[in-house]
């Protein structure tokens, strides 16, 4: 697995890995397939930790529309987690494909 | 040979140097979608004249990609160049329509910037794929190949008559590719001083025609650039992103989208999503391939020749 360069500064509350990352358990993961986030849209209470799994052959980021999270690129089986500390409704994309779209929700 | 993009550095004095040492024996003309060919001297006059500018077109090398798609995206990288090195002439210059690497990496810039280098030409030129801005708004692709380019990395250069234009239309992407206020005000200027008759080229690394927008497959605000061109006798329009061959002409424009030198895309909306595509054992090179362009004085369109890899 090459390095990725984005993965040396990834936001403060943001992780980033390759593979074997720990699977979120409950209702945190998001998983990427043939170009579309599953779920598209994730209800998730404040201070959640989402992570997201590329399962494609092509690399995907997640990148928050207001600029406020953005993952370097996700190769096959990479991961990539944000931690939301503010409730509010979270419309992100993948740069690489702009064309796909998710939004995580974060409750009180 | 250089590795440097250098937009302003080829003059017409270099071009009619180079032109000194071409001997065309064989002319493809591209006339309603169909390659015609010509031994030189058969058919008229026009296929008898030697080309003012020839140069040859990769795309999508992918450089960092590892699926089954293309184990080895390195080796048909580097068959691409030695075909290319083997065309029999020294092509005025080469232009890598993006996706040179896979992810942005400074390992893959440097890899890709290296092996450029090892083509047999005066000038190698560049346009970013969305593969080479995944994180950085194209920073790493400018400090690697954006010496003489203006804004976020667009350019232009005339060349035996031709104006090339590089335009950059992976950045600030919505749904679609995405060229900006900066970039139309500047293509509007770029060309404001020019004869219409003056042959028009332009690189973009996603087609600048809607080829299959749902996946992304064409540039939001295009209409508006190639109103620009409207005036002109012959506008060009040379791109990658789409992994295949296709072309379309639309009034005075021809789009031509290059194939890749790393694995195949399915045709417009042939499946769920633009997956890369395995093919079956021994197959794969047939669906990779480089492109030969060349330009004759006198003659209003340019001539094409797509090659499957060797």
């Amino acid at each position: 697995m090459p390095a990725m360069s984005g993965m040396a500064s990834p936001p403060a509350s943001a992780s980033a890995t390759t593979a074997d990352a720990p699977v979120p358990q409950g209702g945190t993961a998001v998983s990427i397939s043939d170009f579309k986030f599953n779920p598209a849209t994730l209800t998730v209470p404040v201070g959640a930790t989402v992570t997201w799994t590329n399962n494609d052959e092509e690399p995907h980021t997640i990148a928050a529309k207001d600029g406020s999270f953005h993952s370097p690129g996700m190769d096959t089986h990479g991961t990539y987690s944000f931690t939301f500390t503010t409730p509010g409704s979270y419309d992100y994309m993948c740069s690489i494909h702009p064309f796909m779209t998710g939004t995580v929700v974060v409750t009180k | 040979m250089s590795t440097e993009n250098d937009p302003g550095g080829m003059t017409r004095r270099q071009l009619m140097r180079h032109s000194a040492w071409f001997g065309a024996a064989v002319v493809l003309t591209v006339a309603g979608g169909e390659v015609i060919s010509h031994v030189a001297g058969s058919s008229g006059a026009a296929q008898q004249a030697t080309p003012a500018l020839r140069f040859a077109q990769i795309s999508d090398s992918h450089i960092g990609f590892k699926g089954p798609a293309n184990t080895n995206v390195t080796d048909t990288f580097n068959h691409a160049i030695g075909q290319i090195n083997g065309l029999g002439y020294t092509p005025d210059f080469v232009i890598h329509t993006g996706d040179l690497t896979h992810l942005s990496t400074p390992d893959q810039f440097d890899q890709v910037k290296h092996m450029l280098g090892e083509l047999n030409t005066p000038h190698v030129f560049t346009v970013p794929g969305e593969h080479d801005s995944t994180d950085d708004a194209g920073q790493k692709y400018r400090q690697a190949f954006g010496a003489g380019t203006r804004g976020d990395g667009w350019y232009s250069f005339d060349v035996a008559g031709v104006h090339v234009i590089g335009l950059v239309n992976t950045l600030n992407m919505q749904k679609l590719g995405h060229l900006g206020a900066d970039q139309l005000e500047f293509v509007e200027k770029d060309v404001a001083g020019l004869s219409s008759d003056t042959p028009i080229i332009v690189f973009s690394h996603i087609p600048l025609f809607a080829m299959y927008p749902d996946w992304g497959w064409g540039t939001e605000d295009a209409a508006q650039a190639l109103s620009y061109l409207k005036r002109f006798s012959s506008v060009t329009c040379l791109n990658g992103h789409v992994h295949q061959l296709f072309s379309k002409t639309e009034g005075n424009v021809t789009f031509y989208s290059a194939t890749t030198t790393a694995y195949p895309l399915p045709a417009p909306g042939q499946g769920p999503a633009p997956k890369p595509v395995t093919l079956p054992a021994g197959k794969l090179r047939d669906a990779l391939g480089i492109r030969e362009v060349s330009y004759t004085k006198g003659q209003q369109a340019l001539a094409l020749k797509d090659q499957k890899l060797t």
